[in-house]
């Protein structure tokens, strides 16, 4: 049975057994049709021109996990930023993990979106947010459609979260493929502070598909940090879609740090309602092994004064294919736009391929748009330099790319965020760089 | 004057009307609206084209009947009913002139008016004139100088008589009839155009020049350019165009192929200025064009453009650098305003080894205009060393336009070396202060802030068409350019 026929099948199945009565079981049932209507995205539209899907999409994937996979903490500890005190919500084949999380309910919430979606005291909150950010597209409505568990963050007024919060999705599918969907709303109201780390990671030799759906508002003056880790297996695949909705004086920024997984595509949406607001989107791609990573990225500046900031880079080696395709989108009100773009990528293969399409449209005329992209090499007379020096080829390779790379590690905010990212690309380079940060 | 602002400029933009709106009364030999087989087949006889050239027809006919119209550009438009166009006119006046007094006066006066008269061109020494007016060449000067050369500069049907060995070899080898809607559609019915053959290591000594006209009510504008240079010779084409205002939508689908062979050069410059429409957005005419060069071993071709006219562009001026080392190149100034739309670019394929290539765009937009960059830069896997640098920069004026980009770059081996920058903006307050405070005035910083805006793309146009490219930016953008 194809994965589209298998999910609208099991969709009935899924929405008999929960709750008819909610609010969002007619959202549900929308977004099912919008899916069924639209089908998986083909390379015949324009935003998938260079991402296929078809390959993933012949995977006999189990919808359903059948049971909770017991793990004990000590197997996947490498997996956290352990080494400070932080918020945990984690999730095992897309169930709730209770003793591997730590959430709380004192003067904010950050717990269960399963939670949140039945229970009436969440209920005012969910009608508000609650897929208001999403778009229509066909793989946000699908998980829309089987929206039912993820993190659930609530920040009220004027409250800065001292710990950063950890989202882990853990798959262990030990019988067959597994399909995942998670869906995490994140509301942080005015004048509130709270840094977020996002993290998916197989734990299975079979193939995972994650489709996950991330929506932030960020109210007045609000600060959000969002750092995404994507550093999974050969076998696994995600399928990102995060939307965020900022108002006025808000700054919200959102890293991206792709080293693995078989495909991963980031849907990333900024949506600006208000002015004086900041949009910083950064990320660093490092692949190699037929990896295939795709950052679409959009920031809509809706109203005046308003900023964003993008910075990606990438480095392809071995058979691998990034593809970047950045869109700004200044709408006629917005004058005095800033808005800032720059893709820099390196191929350290001959098999490698980069795919970039910066766009701009602009309806503005007092703005300041421009964005730059660039596909080079490593520097020959930087690497002549370290080498007669002493520092072996493959190290004074490796510090040029982590240096290439290092705009985009300056602004984490967490140290000991970034100092496991050191590791991680260090690892990925095969080096040891020999300094932490 | 000092307080002409943006605005003023703005108002006078749209108040602007075309000059160049006339319309000749010459008799024309105009078929019946509609595309059939036999429409195919009756052009190629009333042209009296061999056998081989009417098959290659009515198989691009046969392809295009099955294809549908593009619709992926940013541009809005009431597509065009293919079946109540004429396919063919010509002017009456036939057969062809031994000297400029036999031309109809009335059409002699149609010139004068655009600025190009025979007569004067003719003293002016250096360039040589294949007018096209409404698709049938009727004079040909200089013919006789380029000929002592080996230079072959006809109309396109008069080399398929003469030279049916070359352009049987190389039509539709570089833009093949399936290519796309348009491009099918031209090869199926074009009327005319221009051949040009510059044979082995002959450097061309006067700048090619054609003026296309697009005159009969009704008629869609097929041309068909061919230019080859052989091996170590260099040319340079260039190409102007001006048409009377007309309240219907016009077609104009034109295929212009260049081969560079081995260490061959070709410069390839445009000025189009065709009715853009009124202020109201009525009318203009459609410019649909593909334009495409192939370069082999050291060659290079460099193509330069500026666009004023038209109600709808849809025009990506390409290269293919086939051959090791070869350079391609292109430079374009684009200006839209009121209601028009332009949705222009390049693409440089890059095949060879030690490939170049540069994009220098300009887009400005003013009234409710839209202007779209659309490029694509390929490095295949076995071109190394390839090189490329993009710049895109767009100017606003007005807060009803909008500038566009979208740059498509494609990478697949690791020697490439690709920057692309796009910056858009407008004219800065700032700049205008700092020119007033030196005395200058705004119309006139203005103006310098334009012209030194576009001098990039400017600059690269050969001297004689400097000066029209110029006038036609002062027609677009008047107040503007000093």
């Amino acid at each position: 049975m194809e994965l589209k026929e298998k999910l609208l099948s099991s969709f009935m199945v899924f929405e008999d057994k929960v709750d008819i009565d909610t609010y969002v079981h007619d959202i549900r049932n929308e977004a099912i049709k919008t899916f069924e209507e639209k089908g998986f995205p083909t390379k015949k539209e324009e935003a998938w021109k260079y991402t296929s899907l078809n390959k993933l999409l012949k995977e006999d994937y189990s919808v359903f996990p059948k049971q909770e996979n017991a793990i004990e903490y000590r197997d996947v500890k490498k997996y956290f930023i352990y080494d400070i005190d932080t918020y945990k919500i984690v999730f095992i084949d897309g169930k709730y993990s209770s003793h591997l999380s730590q959430t709380t309910h004192d003067g904010m919430d950050v717990c269960l979106m399963s939670a949140a979606l039945t229970k009436p005291k969440y209920r005012l909150v969910i009608e508000n947010y609650f897929n208001k950010a999403a778009t229509k597209d066909s793989l946000p409505s699908l998980n829309t459609a089987f929206s039912s568990e993820g993190a659930y963050i609530h920040i009220p007024k004027n409250k800065l979260v001292e710990k950063p919060i950890q989202i882990i999705h853990f798959s262990t599918g030990n019988e067959s493929a597994t399909m995942l969907q998670p869906r995490n709303l994140i509301v942080v109201e005015e004048n509130s502070h709270v840094q977020i780390i996002e993290r998916h990671q197989s734990l299975t030799s079979n193939p995972v598909l994650t489709n996950s759906v991330t929506e932030v508002f960020a109210k007045k003056r609000a600060i959000v940090d969002y750092y995404k880790i994507q550093n999974d297996n050969l076998k696994a695949s995600l399928i990102d879609n995060t939307f965020l909705k900022q108002k006025q004086e808000s700054i919200c920024s959102v890293h991206t740090f792709a080293f693995g997984g078989k495909l991963i595509r980031n849907n990333l949406n900024f949506y600006q309602e208000g002015q004086r607001i900041d949009s910083i989107l950064k990320g660093v791609t490092i692949i190699g092994n037929k990896q295939h990573v795709d950052h679409n990225t959009l920031v809509h500046h809706i109203e005046p004064n308003c900023e964003s900031h993008q910075d990606y880079k990438g480095i392809f080696g071995e058979n691998s294919t990034g593809v970047f395709n950045g869109k700004i989108v200044v709408e006629k009100e917005a004058q005095k736009t800033n808005a800032f773009q720059s893709n820099n990528n390196i191929l350290i293969s001959d098999k490698a391929t980069i795919n970039t399409k910066p766009q701009l449209e602009i309806f503005a005329d007092d703005v300041k748009c421009s964005h730059g992209c660039t596909i080079g090499q490593l520097d020959e007379s930087a690497m002549f330099y370290m080498r007669s020096r002493g520092i072996p080829e493959k190290e004074a390779k490796a510090l040029l790319m982590y240096a290439f790379s290092n705009d985009v590690m300056n602004s984490v905010k967490i140290p000991e965020l970034k100092q496991r990212i050191t590791k991680i690309i260090a690892n990925k380079l095969g080096v040891n760089l020999g300094f932490d940060l | 004057m000092s307080k002409y602002t943006e605005d003023d400029l703005r108002e006078e933009l749209k108040t602007k009307e075309y000059e160049y709106g006339f319309y000749t009364d010459i008799e024309s030999d105009t078929f019946p609206n509609g595309l059939n087989e036999d429409i195919v087949r009756a052009i190629s006889k009333k042209k009296e084209e061999p056998e081989w050239m009417t098959e290659w027809r009515l198989e691009a006919f046969r392809v295009w009947k099955n294809m549908d119209e593009p619709d992926w550009a940013n541009v809005n438009y009431v597509k065009p009913d293919f079946q109540g166009i004429s396919y063919y006119s010509a002017p009456n006046s036939k057969p062809k002139y031994d000297s400029i007094d036999e031309v109809d006066p009335e059409l002699l006066a149609t010139f004068e008016k655009l600025g190009i008269s025979l007569d004067e061109q003719k003293k002016l020494a250096g360039v040589a004139m294949d007018v096209v007016v409404d698709s049938v060449s009727v004079a040909t000067t200089f013919k006789k100088t380029l000929g002592e050369k080996g230079i072959i500069f006809m109309s396109i049907s008069e080399a398929i008589k003469e030279h049916p060995e070359l352009v049987k070899k190389h039509l539709g080898t570089v833009v093949p009839t399936k290519d796309n809607f348009y491009a099918a559609l031209n090869s199926a019915v074009f009327s005319d155009g221009s051949f040009c053959y510059i044979p082995k290591g002959v450097k061309c000594p006067m700048e090619l020049s054609t003026y296309f006209r697009i005159n009969q009510a009704g008629t869609g504008q097929f041309e068909r350019t061919l230019v080859i240079a052989d091996e170590g010779s260099y040319v340079s084409y260039l190409e102007g165009c001006t048409a009377p205002s007309r309240d219907e939508n016009q077609l104009h689908a034109a295929v212009v192929e260049l081969i560079a062979l081995d260490d061959a050069e070709i410069k390839y410059s445009t000025v189009q200025n065709w009715y853009p429409g009124n202020a109201e957005g009525k009318g203009g005419v459609y410019n649909f064009v593909t334009k495409r060069g192939l370069c082999e071993k050291n060659a290079k071709i460099s193509w330069t453009q500026v666009e004023t006219g038209s109600a709808v562009t849809w025009k990506y001026p390409s290269c293919v650098l086939k051959g090791d080392n070869s350079v391609g190149e292109f430079y374009s100034i684009a200006v839209t305003n009121n209601y028009q739309q332009a949705d222009t670019g390049t693409k440089m394929i890059h095949l060879g080894k030690n490939t170049k290539s540069t994009i220098i765009s300009k887009g400005i937009s003013a009234g409710k205009s839209q202007n779209s960059y659309r490029g694509l830069v390929q490095i295949s896997s076995r071109a190394e060393n390839a090189r490329n640098f993009s710049q895109c920069d767009s100017l606003l004026m007005g807060n009803d336009c909008g500038a566009h980009t979208f740059p498509y770059i494609e990478a697949k081996n690791k020697t490439a070396k690709i920057e692309h920058e796009a910056t858009t903006s407008k004219i800065g307050e700032d700049q205008i202060f700092y020119c007033n405070q030196r005395g200058i005035d705004t119309e006139k910083a203005i103006a310098l802030i334009v012209n030194g805006f576009s001098k990039e793309v400017l600059n690269k146009l050969p001297m004689e068409f400097a000066v029209e490219a110029q006038k036609l930016l002062e027609i677009s953008l008047e107040g503007s350019v000093g």
